[in-house]
């Protein structure tokens, strides 16, 4: 039999606000344990809560972007549990009338792009860390950081439109894009500051009706999402084809076992006993809350590949962060051949780049005017694409000038060809044997040749001039015969 | 004995203006009274005679030095246990919270603290709020100072008990369901519930959110207006509190009230009110339309419903505001504990008290799966219906006025053991909670023996002036005034 996928994903996204979403504690990540703490979010008798009003612009920016409905008044919820990283008892969220509704997202696969419906959007707030003694010792005691409770979370539910593993992937991608894009969050799924659950389900291709759920969580990457995913659609499928049934429960991801196991059954099954929350009034959003998106990017990589000519794949990888976008633009500006820049990026500067790119504060490293400048040089013939090379990992250290430097330090490529002549001249007389073998039809000993005269001229020499001239003196040999 | 206690705050004012007295001489005095008389009235929790003293010393130099004085400069007051003063035991009268030290202020505490009061100490309540005697707190019941063998009311029984018998000049309870004006009424003083949002609740142990407001208890309206006015404003802490501006002290005092037209609703008048509640209420009215004031009938006819939805609502709020005494994070802890379960069921069991788990149990009830669209989100709407119950009246008339309580002070355990009917000692104060506007009950009659009766007036949301200005009306007419215990009635 034939099977269907369906998969819906709950993201939470922690916001990049500067404090908390109710009180005035900074908002950072690793910091010794409870050192972010005050009375309100440790939850102390008496406290209230004080939204943050940039959680709130944030949200409605990102629903705005996700072409969601954001509603002139939503309502905060609490959300009833007992467990020891929630101090007050109850999260605070949102339940009924969310802060937004009905958007979508278009995510890009290999079988082409597809649009993804957005059920909702809203707010709440982080819990805390538990830290299990039994997970470095034999000890039994568990220890509570609060250092994240009342960090604000944006939670994003999808509609159940996705169908692969793959789909889901790329929703992901596109998600911490766009969040990335409009600075709300740095999506970055090891810290934790973008989190997602999945409910995955499968049914006979063709039924109207969806099979049992499964609840996937503990998936620390979008590989991860990806792999556990695949997993649970293979198990759900060898069940069902075996004559068993889906249970519905919750599984958490793991790595190590690269299996998907169930959750203890005593941490779910939570009657919540959501109601409106007392200590907020209804969250009536004002017109002048909604600012204007910065270009999208999606909207981007389109312009990309129309206005430079790029590939699906160039205008894709150089869109990733828009600082990395907003510096291809630049040096395009001062070195007007946008393809060469994007390869000389993609190349050169790229793997320099990654590692700092999954940061909000991403910024390049280096100057794009300096940068275009390299670049005119070789064009202009200056330099030779080595020399490029190495002023470029220069530059990604230290900045300076890079037309002073070839200067000074005689980096110019050598284009005399009186000079590459003698050298050639006096390469022939100390490996006359070589060049027999090259008379001889051994035409891979050309390769000997041009990389001893680059040596003699420590890798200045023209490379073009190099092979011209070299193969007019080879020729000029043959005709002597 | 001094009689500086015997003052109204008013009156204190005006002494330390002209220099009569020093603030030691105040403090001392009081702590003098409290050493005397709380171990048997049991009105104090605390007392911070230490504090008290060397606060008392710094503004007996700032006395001297001269320069302006805060509005509240050397006043002494007592505050209820539920609210947070730094560095002290806050315990809300619960085992619960026994171990627990405020390691903030209030804001109304601060903003007190910077008019120069200074706070004698805590007093008893029922356990959270929980209560309308006085008798559900953790540390034995406070007795009422008119007649020892009767409670003071509840939950704020501990600040009336404290005002009435002269122990502080005037002092903070708060108010759920009437928890500061029922008390008052039995203990013969003022008490106001303010509008719902005029006073923060940031540092308030939250009871029902949506209905818990801090207000004044003090020997007279004028005394009531000055605190109020104090501790009254918009506080960035609490999203509750209105940006509204607060009117002067003036303002708040200077309305003619003779012009008023008052409201009697005829649902009040029940089973169940006491032969001469009705008459003090009816004689005190009489002599009112001898000045002027016009009196009529008006209509509040969703008031049978109030008692029922405000147990639905208060207790849903609660269940989810008291969830977080767990004994992982403060106050009390279960010992011997074999998991995490068990840790919170063996903490709650033996934190809390019978009343404050019953409410829980209602509570979480009323919220559960299958239970929510019958009960809190039905009373949800009832509590729509009855504010605008009041606000139909409001068209009509100027204020509302009905006894606080159906009787006066009741015997201490003659309605332990029956909450239902401890619940109906609350009839006329909480559909004021649920319409979120101010009442304050003032004393105005004493019974045949001796015990005092209270009236209550209730205003439209924010025109607390309308109720300070018809007190001193009412209280003009009462003569001698009566300010908490006679002096010359010896307690006990």
């Amino acid at each position: 039999m034939a099977w269907e996928t369906i998969i819906g994903l709950e993201v939470h996204v922690q916001l990049a606000t500067r404090s908390k979403m109710f009180c005035a504690c900074p908002n950072v990540f690793g910091a010794p344990p409870n050192t972010l703490t005050c009375p309100v979010c440790l939850g102390l008798p008496g406290v209230l809560p004080a939204l943050n009003k940039q959680a709130v612009l944030f949200a409605i920016k990102t629903a705005k972007a996700l072409d969601a409905q954001v509603h002139p008044c939503s309502l905060f919820a609490r959300k009833n549990y007992f467990y020891p990283d929630l101090p007050k008892g109850y999260q605070i969220s949102q339940y009924e009338q969310p802060l937004a509704t009905a958007g979508k997202l278009r995510i890009e696969t290999s079988g082409g792009t597809k649009t993804i419906g957005i059920t909702r959007l809203h707010l709440e707030e982080d819990a805390g860390k538990l830290i299990h003694e039994a997970e470095f010792t034999r000890a039994g005691a568990s220890y509570v950081d609060l250092n994240r409770t009342g960090v604000p979370l944006m939670e994003i539910v999808s509609e159940p439109e996705i169908s692969t593993p793959e789909e889901a992937m790329a929703y992901l991608r596109a998600l911490r894009e766009l969040v990335r894009y409009l600075k709300v969050s740095d999506g970055n799924m090891e810290e934790g500051s973008l989190r997602c659950d999945a409910n995955v389900s499968v049914r006979p291709e063709g039924s109207q009706t969806f099979g049992t759920k499964a609840e996937l969580k503990n998936m620390n990457s979008i590989r991860f999402v990806g792999k556990a995913l695949a997993y649970e659609v293979e198990r759900q499928v060898r069940v069902l084809e075996s004559g068993g049934k889906i249970a519905q429960e919750t599984l958490l991801w793991s790595e190590k076992l690269e299996k998907t196991l169930p959750m203890r059954s005593k941490e779910e099954a939570h009657d919540y006993r959501y109601f409106p929350e007392p200590d907020i009034l209804p969250l009536t959003i004002e017109g002048e809350w909604i600012e204007a998106l910065p270009e999208l990017p999606w909207d981007k990589r389109e312009r990309f590949k129309q206005v430079y000519d790029l590939t699906d794949e160039e205008s894709g990888i150089l869109t990733e962060h828009p600082a990395l976008a907003e510096f291809y633009e630049a040096l395009v500006d001062a070195f007007p051949n946008p393809k060469a820049a994007s390869n000389w990026i993609l190349v050169e500067l790229l793997k320099s780049f990654r590692p700092k790119m999954n940061r909000l504060d991403f910024f390049p490293a280096v100057s794009p005017k300096r940068v275009a400048r390299v670049l005119s040089m070789v064009e202009e013939g200056v330099i030779n694409q080595n020399t490029a090379k190495d002023l470029l990992a220069r530059l990604l250290e230290e900045d300076f000038d890079p037309e002073a430097f070839v200067a000074q330090q005689g980096l110019g490529q050598i284009s005399d060809e009186k000079a590459l002549l003698a050298w050639i001249d006096e390469l022939f007389e100390r490996h006359p044997s070589q060049v027999n073998e090259y008379l001889d039809g051994k035409e891979k000993v050309f390769g000997f040749f041009v990389g001893q005269l680059m040596k003699m001229s420590q890798g200045k020499a023209n490379p073009r001039l190099l092979n011209t001239l070299l193969k007019q003196k080879f020729d000029a040999r043959k005709g002597a015969f | 004995m001094s009689n500086l206690p015997f003052l109204t705050l008013a009156e204190l004012r005006s002494g330390y203006s002209r220099k009569e007295f020093q603030p030691s001489e105040v403090i001392e005095a009081h702590l003098k009274r409290i050493e005397a008389l709380n171990p048997e009235l049991n009105a104090y929790l605390e007392v911070f005679a230490d504090g008290a003293r060397d606060r008392a010393r710094t503004l007996d130099k700032k006395l001297t030095q001269g320069g302006p004085l805060g509005p509240l400069f050397g006043i002494p007051l007592a505050v209820k246990d539920v609210l947070c003063v730094e560095g002290t035991k806050t315990t809300c009268g619960s085992k619960m919270l026994e171990p627990f030290i405020a390691p903030y202020d209030a804001s109304c505490i601060r903003r007190l603290r910077d008019q120069g009061a200074v706070f004698l100490g805590k007093t008893n309540m029922d356990e959270f709020a929980m209560g309308s005697s006085t008798e559900n707190s953790a540390f034995g019941p406070t007795r009422n100072p008119f007649a020892l063998e009767r409670v003071p009311g509840g939950s704020s029984g501990g600040s009336a008990a404290a005002v009435a018998a002269h122990l502080c000049q005037a002092a903070l309870g708060s108010d759920t369901g009437g928890s500061i004006r029922q008390p008052a009424a039995f203990c013969g003083i003022v008490g106001l519930k303010p509008t719902y949002g005029r006073v923060s609740r940031y540092g308030l142990v939250a009871f029902a959110s949506s209905f818990d407001q801090i207000g004044p208890m003090a020997k007279t309206s004028e005394d009531a207006a000055i605190l109020f006015w104090a501790i009254a404003g918009h506080d960035p802490k609490d999203m509750t509190s209105s940006a509204r501006p607060v009117p002067s002290l003036e303002a708040l005092l200077g309305q003619d009230s003779r012009r008023f037209r008052l409201g009697l609703p005829k649902e009040y008048f029940v089973e169940g009110m006491d032969q001469e509640v009705r008459d003090a209420l009816l004689a005190t009215l009489a002599n009112l339309e001898g000045l002027g004031v016009q009196v009529e009938e008006v209509s509040l006819p969703h008031t049978p419903y109030a008692t029922a939805v405000y147990y639905i609502l208060a207790t849903s709020e609660a269940s989810s505001n008291l969830a977080r005494y767990d004994g992982v994070k403060y106050g009390f802890r279960a010992k011997d504990a074999d998991s995490l379960l068990e840790l919170y069921e063996l903490t709650r069991a033996a934190g809390f008290g019978p009343e404050v788990k019953r409410r829980i149990m209602l509570g979480t009830y009323a919220l559960s799966a299958g239970y929510y669209e019958a009960y809190y989100k039905k009373a949800a709407q009832v509590r729509r219906l009855i504010l605008e119950d009041f606000t139909r009246a409001f068209e009509k008339v100027d204020a509302i006025v009905s006894p606080t309580t159906p009787t006066p002070p009741f015997l201490l355990g003659e309605k332990i053991e029956d909450p239902l009917t401890m619940y109906l000692s609350d009839i006329y104060t909480n559909a004021l909670n649920l319409a979120g506007l101010p009442g304050m009950s003032l004393p105005i009659a004493r019974t045949g023996d001796g015990l005092p009766v209270g009236m209550q007036i209730m205003a439209p949301a924010f025109m607390e002036e309308r109720l300070f200005c018809l007190g001193s009306l009412i209280e003009e007419l009462t003569n001698p005034p009566i300010r908490g215990v006679p002096f010359d009635q010896p307690i006990a």
